[in-house]
């Protein structure tokens, strides 16, 4: 897998929904377009429903790596017309 | 003296009898609880006129103006067709057919719920049967109609197909997966269709698009009830991919129920009673064309 230059990191694994999506769309806010985050995220519901959300608000997700502690890294990278 | 009333007759043509004496709730015919502002308007009105100013919502998202006095049963016949409406029915026949909101306006839905009562209305809505006979049509798995408690119960499913291209190997499909469908083989993701429900939840899932999905297809239920007795559809053919399917199937359940059906003897009872074989048999037999 390609490797990418992040940008920016933050960690969800301390909030729960709605944070967590809250939380990730703030640090993306604070990215260019074409820059990379990488979110530190827990299993369970944060994983079926971040990834999607950012898919959805028009971000691109690069990769989605299990630690295998029950936390995983995704690499999102901020979309070019994603709503800002 | 007092002429003889004809309850049954009555009761066929949606006015059911109260515990008042000389009084009936109205039931009004509505399919899949879809009513207009005006239709509401004017049911609102001839509740004033012909009621006591209240209207019952019931279980099965149908209308009913209770308090309708026996000698306004004809007034307001002519007072609903004046403007569009007409009473419903109750007793052994076809009921109203239930449906959620569907595609055009709830973002889960894989069909078009209301197209699909309608049709199931046109098609069915009051036809002479041994016993009632419920049509549910729901959009999605999530289920909001229940579809299984329904004799015939119709679900809007998604048939997936993983694509290889898109996919970055993160398998949230296989953990969104509730049916054990999912598993990741050398990178690839294989999905066993013999346990695949057509949910359409790992698409929803999947975070870069790796899923081809076809909506507008059907997961149809038998012989499911509620009420008194509680018994969960069960289905008998897989998914559903056209109309014309769909339809051969739900004929082939109504013929069946009204060919072998005792009087008074729901679809689930009649399956109990003979066992689900033959009636899964002409099921598939309609299904396969």
């Amino acid at each position: 897998m390609a490797s990418f230059e992040v940008a920016d990191t933050v960690d969800i694994t301390d909030v729960v929904c709605p944070v967590t999506f809250v939380k990730t769309k703030i640090a993306l806010d604070g990215l260019d377009a074409g820059e990379v985050l990488q979110v530190h995220l827990a299993d369970g519901e944060p994983l079926q429903n971040v990834p999607r959300s950012c898919k959805e608000e028009g971000h691109k997700v690069l990769s989605l790596t299990d630690n295998g502690d029950g936390t995983y890294e995704m690499l999102v990278q901020k979309g070019e017309d994603a709503d800002e | 003296m007092a002429e003889k009333v004809d309850y049954a007759t009555l009761k066929k043509g949606g006015f059911m009898r109260q515990r008042q004496k000389d009084r009936f709730s109205l039931r009004l015919h509505t399919v899949g609880g879809a009513l207009t502002a005006d239709d509401l308007r004017n049911i609102g009105q001839i509740a004033d006129r012909f009621g006591n100013g209240t209207v019952h919502l019931t279980a099965r998202q149908g209308v009913e103006i209770p308090f309708v006095r026996l000698q306004d049963v004809e007034a307001i016949r002519a007072a609903l067709a004046e403007v569009g409406l007409r009473p419903g029915v109750c007793g052994p026949r076809v009921r109203t057919v239930t449906a959620c909101q569907g595609n055009r306006v709830c973002p889960s839905a894989n069909i078009d719920t209301t197209d699909i009562a309608q049709k199931i209305d046109e098609r069915y809505y009051g036809v002479e049967l041994p016993h009632k006979f419920k049509f549910g049509v729901t959009g999605c798995h999530n289920n909001c109609l229940k579809a299984e408690e329904n004799d015939v119960g119709i679900k809007g499913s998604c048939k997936v197909t993983w694509l290889e291209d898109p996919c970055i190997g993160c398998s949230i499909c296989q953990k969104a997966c509730r049916d054990g469908a999912i598993t990741m083989k050398d990178g690839k993701m294989v999905v066993d269709y013999g346990c695949c429900t057509s949910c359409g939840r790992c698409a929803k899932a999947c975070p870069v698009d790796a899923w081809r999905v076809q909506r507008g297809c059907y997961t149809v239920s038998f012989g499911g009830q509620f009420g008194s007795k509680l018994v969960q559809g069960h289905t008998v053919v897989p998914v559903i991919e056209d109309e014309e399917t769909l339809f051969r199937v739900t004929d082939a359940a109504i013929g069946y129920f009204k060919d072998y059906a005792h009087k008074g003897e729901r679809l689930a009872q009649l399956l109990k009673r003979v066992g689900t074989e033959e009636f899964d048999q002409k099921i598939q037999e309609a299904y396969r064309g």
